[in-house]
């Protein structure tokens, strides 16, 4: 009994972590995207300096949401409050 | 530790070899990083046997490594420190890339093994945790080495009151480096097995390539920050 109930509750845990850990980086994400494409217009030789910067400051950004990611996955397949 | 199945996919099952009573390995992880390492110091014996003035093969492919390592560490050390960080920085950046891209390219999975299966080394939480920890431990030791107990300084700026912050701060940066990168790989694989899983022909494949380039793209990362920590300890 209390087992699937820590394992129903581990289950919503780990929706919720992953899914509202999305939201902030994808906001930041599209504003990130965004600016790099108005800095591409308006000046298209800085091409190649935009995409690297915009490429790693993406990875920083997912690495939020990979927090969740990995607090899902701990809540998954690693549950430390099963047995 | 307890693991469950979900669809066949498993997290965090390993095959264990005793050393002692106490002590363990995981034995998958050991032998891919010992493969990762022999591999990347064949590939830099064989690009630095003997040098010419016109590159051909090897060298070429050694020179583009070694100009991307060089920018990296350059940039955030700047031109008075960066030789003497350069080997770290290059040996972070090596094996994480290599351990990668030898979980992403190399078809681990026709080798059998006991229990758990090969997979790439930063799949493995402690592998990442060994790396992030052994930046936290360069980054104190050259500060000290650097500026002595002036070191400790660094707390109190730019006031006292941020001094409980800028202690967090030296735990949170190992765990962050730890987590991006183990993130990251886990997610790629999780997301290619359940893919394969769902449907196991052609559909994949985009995905496994973008995880190729994303992986590349973290151990560019982890050495960048790995740089950029120092830079800031020594500066």
């Amino acid at each position: 009994m209390v087992d699937s109930l820590v394992a129903a509750a581990s289950v919503i845990g780990a929706a919720v972590a992953v899914g509202f850990a999305g939201i902030g980086p994808g906001i930041g994400q599209g504003n990130a995207a965004g600016q790099a494409v108005e800095g591409i217009a308006r000046q298209p030789e800085a091409e190649g300096k935009i995409r690297g910067t915009l490429l790693l400051s993406f990875a920083f950004m997912e690495a939020l949401t990979i927090y969740g990611l990995v607090v899902a996955l701990s809540l998954l397949f690693a549950n430390p409050f099963v047995g | 530790m307890h693991t469950f199945l979900l669809s066949k996919i498993e997290v965090g099952s390993h095959l264990y070899v005793n050393i002692t009573e106490t002590a363990h390995l995981h034995g998958e992880t050991v032998g891919v990083s010992a493969f990762v390492v022999a591999v990347v110091t064949l590939f830099l014996v064989l690009g630095t046997r003997d040098l010419k003035k016109v590159p051909g093969g090897a060298q070429n492919v050694a020179e583009v490594v070694y100009e991307l390592i060089k920018g990296i560490a350059f940039t955030q050390l700047g031109p008075s420190f960066y030789a003497q960080f350069l080997p770290f920085v290059a040996t972070i950046f090596l094996f994480v890339l290599g351990s990668n891209w030898a979980g992403a390219l190399i078809p681990w999975k026709l080798i059998e093994i006991p229990s758990g299966e090969l997979s790439a080394p930063t799949n493995d939480i402690n592998t990442t945790a060994c790396l992030a920890l052994l930046t936290s431990l360069t980054y104190f030791g050259s500060g000290f080495y650097f500026k002595g107990l002036g070191y400790f300084g660094r707390y109190v700026k730019p006031t006292a009151l941020l001094l409980p912050i800028n202690i967090i701060e030296d735990f949170t940066k190992p765990l962050s480096l730890n987590f991006r990168l183990f993130g990251n790989i886990v997610a790629d694989e999780l997301t290619v097995s359940v893919l394969c899983s769902l449907v196991p022909i052609l559909i994949p494949v985009p995905i496994m390539v973008l995880g190729l380039f994303a992986s590349s793209i973290q151990a560019l990362i982890f050495s960048t920050l790995a740089a950029a920590y120092l830079a800031e300890a020594i500066e």
